[in-house]
């Protein structure tokens, strides 16, 4: 076992699938020699040469046309979109292209290539570097959407997603990286060590790609999230004083519906918490799905914790993050129904 | 004070074909350089045109290669397949057997000189205008009938609207229909080949439309930085649906020019020359093999049909204007060339057009009794749930399920 950072974690993840799978290539922005702006990819190149870890023009949508064209000749490309916000001119060639490819050429042709996007806030990186897209990805049919909130996670879903003969969309919330965060900016920054999730394997490990995680369990009342507001969550539930049941989605789509109606139907309360905006965000999904799967279990109108519906304003980033105080208010409205 | 330049096209309904915008080389003129020349060096062959067939059919110049008679023969069967296999399509359609379809009438060339220049284990990126390809590496007809059908035997399980073949077996990818899109997917396949240390090609072909397209950008920006071996057609068939080749850019200089500014060599070749696109093609399969890199290959030729059977060309230009058009048919041209070569004559391919006719109707016959969108037998629908995923995922099995039930 090892100590590591969630950049540490996914590193080793790329380390552990470019050693054992020659076909295992990256590419991306300022990913070769420099080692990406996050540092995830350090040292690869040097390790394994620049034809298998590509500096790439900045080019998004290039960078997943030419990664649908190698993985469709027998390479597993991983490809790193510098931040989510960067992601749409590769959006056709995603949705149009790596979904579809599988099905329109009835099984024929495919591409299992894994797609990395750093996304979220609490970084000060205002309405370009800051955004989760996440729902943009989980309405296409053909792609598994992907958000770890630890290391060990990160590390046993990166070498799940690389070797699944499915694209997987990787999101990755980068106020994770150096250290957990619970949505207090005021706190001294942590950093993982001595998290239980910061010590994992240093060599092959997987996470099912489709299962979630109960990381609290409780009686009280289920809270369904993923990525940086799992932490958010723990703290709100201390400072609510309620008996929650957490549940750490980690893979969106294929959403693993079972554990979320196994807690709901137990607690009969359910808030959902995100960190993109509300309308049509996931949450409404997952609001749509516990209704139909927990109808006449439910207590309480489902609440949604979600970003404002505005774009993420750099100097009121702290108003708009939905921190544990907004998570707080919602366990209370939910307690308050008899 | 600015002005808007809205480029105009040369001739519209009613008016006579105007063709005098087309530049041209006279047959044999263009030189042909050393395979490793530097890309930088190729503007004069981006901006000039090769040619080999001059107006008395001889094969002229530096660019004539010494083709067996077999190989030509078998260029020029496919060709006139092609035509008559998109002929029964456009009949079948305006009968109501097929949805939609796409002919290639005018350009064949472009697919059938490039594919036999090329291996066969050549990996081909083709858009939808390039169906000899797939003839020519022997696909039978009903195959691709029965994908225009969305029969029993479709190839894309009823997934796809007519035209959008693949085929893995015969190294030819699957038709998006959005597009562009498969032009830096070929490049991408290309870097693999090259960084798996292998020795095969890809190819692909985009109109001159698409080129307007972002992935045209991204595809000659990764094939130049990375020297892929790759060989990026255009196929210039002058019209994009309605718009001109002027409203895609082709007013100012050649869609070949644009190449050489990526740091790629580049050809402007008559399209409807068999000879000069094989020649073409074969330049540049030659420099991607041995290392050198990519090659963009302008293809000049013209749409002579409608777009598809949803497109009415009557409306926009001038009726029969393809008769005018400076640089033949490319299938008279090889026919002709062939005959004055001793090779070929008036009866030989009269007698070929009868088999082929022959061939094309009873490859129908074959095909329909595999069921159509309307008639016969039905492909199973329940495999509409199937390849979105490698396995099927528990939603889509609960909601091929309840798809079961609602049905009755």
């Amino acid at each position: 076992m090892a100590k590591m950072s969630l950049v540490q974690a996914l590193n080793s993840a790329m380390d552990v699938m470019l050693a054992r799978d020659p076909a295992v290539v990256l590419m991306g922005q300022d990913v070769g020699y420099f080692g990406g702006v996050f540092r995830c990819t350090e040292g690869l190149q040097q390790k394994y040469g620049a034809h298998r870890v590509l500096d790439s023009p900045i080019a998004e949508g290039g960078i997943i046309a030419t990664a649908i064209g190698m993985g469709v000749n027998g390479l597993r490309p991983v490809a790193e979109i510098q931040f989510a916000d960067y992601v749409y001119p590769a959006f056709d060639q995603i949705v149009s292209e790596l979904a579809r490819l599988r099905y329109r050429s009835a099984g024929e042709f495919f591409s299992p290539m894994t797609v990395r996007i750093p996304c979220g806030g609490g970084i000060r990186g205002g309405q370009t570097h800051s955004q989760s897209p996440e729902s943009l990805f989980t309405h296409i049919c053909g792609i598994k959407v992907v958000m770890p909130s630890n290391p060990y996670d990160a590390k046993g879903l990166l070498i799940a997603a690389i070797e699944d003969d499915d694209p997987v969309i990787f999101f990755e919330p980068k106020r994770l990286y150096n250290g957990p965060f619970d949505g207090d900016p005021e706190k001294p920054a942590t950093n993982w060590k001595g998290h239980p999730q910061g010590e994992l394997p240093e060599g092959h490990y997987t996470v099912p790609i489709g299962e979630a995680k109960v990381v609290r369990e409780g009686s009280d009342l289920t809270i369904v999230t993923y990525g940086t507001m799992v932490h958010v969550c723990q703290a709100a539930v201390k400072a609510a004083n309620v008996d929650a049941e957490i549940i750490d989605l980690r893979t969106l789509a294929p959403l693993d519906t079972e554990t979320l109606r196994a807690s709901v139907e137990k607690t009969g309360r359910c808030v959902i918490v995100h960190e993109a905006t509300r309308f049509s965000g996931f949450g409404a999904e997952l609001s749509a799905t516990i209704q139909e799967e927990c109808f006449f279990s439910l207590e309480a109108p489902i609440q949604r914790v979600a970003g404002w519906d505005t774009p993420y304003p750099l100097a009121f980033e702290w108003e708009y993050f939905p921190g544990s105080t907004r998570v707080v208010a919602a366990i209370r409205r939910i307690m308050s129904v008899a | 004070m600015s002005t808007l330049h809205i480029p105009k096209a040369p001739a519209r309904p009613g008016e006579q074909p105007d063709f005098s915008y087309l530049r041209t080389s006279p047959a044999g003129a263009v030189a042909r350089p050393a395979i490793d020349v530097p890309a930088s060096e190729t503007s004069n062959l981006a901006n000039e045109m090769v040619r080999v067939l001059d107006d008395s059919h001889r094969a002229v110049g530096p660019w004539r290669s010494t083709l067996e008679p077999e190989l030509l023969r078998k260029g020029l069967r496919i060709m006139c397949l092609t035509r008559l296999f998109d002929e029964h399509m456009q009949r079948a359609h305006r009968q109501g057997s097929i949805s939609f379809y796409m002919k290639s009438t005018g350009e064949e060339a472009v697919s059938a000189a490039a594919g036999l220049a090329l291996h066969d284990d050549d990996m081909l990126f083709p858009s939808y205008r390039n169906q000899a390809l797939h003839l020519l590496r022997g696909r039978v007809l009903v195959d691709l009938m029965n994908q225009c059908l969305s029969n029993t035997r479709d190839m894309c399980k009823g997934r796809q609207l007519p035209v959008m073949y693949h085929w893995k077996a015969g190294n030819i990818f699957s038709l998006s229909g959005n597009l562009a899109t498969q032009f830096p997917q070929a490049v991408g396949w290309a870097m693999a080949e090259a960084i798996q240390g292998k020795n095969r090609l890809a190819v692909t072909w985009i109109g001159e439309g698409s080129t307007a397209e972002a992935d045209f950008h991204y595809a000659l920006t990764f094939a130049g930085v990375h020297r892929a071996p790759v060989i990026l057609n255009i196929v210039n068939n002058q019209w994009a649906i309605s718009t001109f080749q002027g409203t895609a850019g082709g007013e100012q200089r050649t869609f070949a020019a644009r190449g050489v500014g990526y740091g790629i060599a580049s050809l402007r070749v008559d399209g409807n020359d068999f000879l000069a696109v094989y020649a073409a093609t074969q330049w540049a399969a030659e420099r991607a093999r041995s290392g050198v890199g990519p090659t963009l290959i302008e293809h000049v030729t013209y749409r002579a049909d409608a777009h598809s059977t949803s497109d009415d060309p009557s409306r926009y230009r001038p009726k029969d204007d393809w008769a005018a058009w400076p640089l033949g048919e490319p299938i008279e041209r090889l026919k002709q060339y062939l005959i004055s070569q001793k090779e070929w004559s008036a009866q030989h391919h009269a007698t070929q057009e009868e088999e082929l006719k022959a061939l094309v109707v009873a490859s129908w016959q074959e095909a329909i009794t595999y069921g159509s969108l309307s008639d016969g037998p039905k492909p199973d629908p329940a495999t509409m749930f199937e390849d979105v995923y490698k396995e099927i995922p528990a939603h889509l099995a609960r909601q091929r399920e309840q798809w079961r039930k609602e049905r009755g």
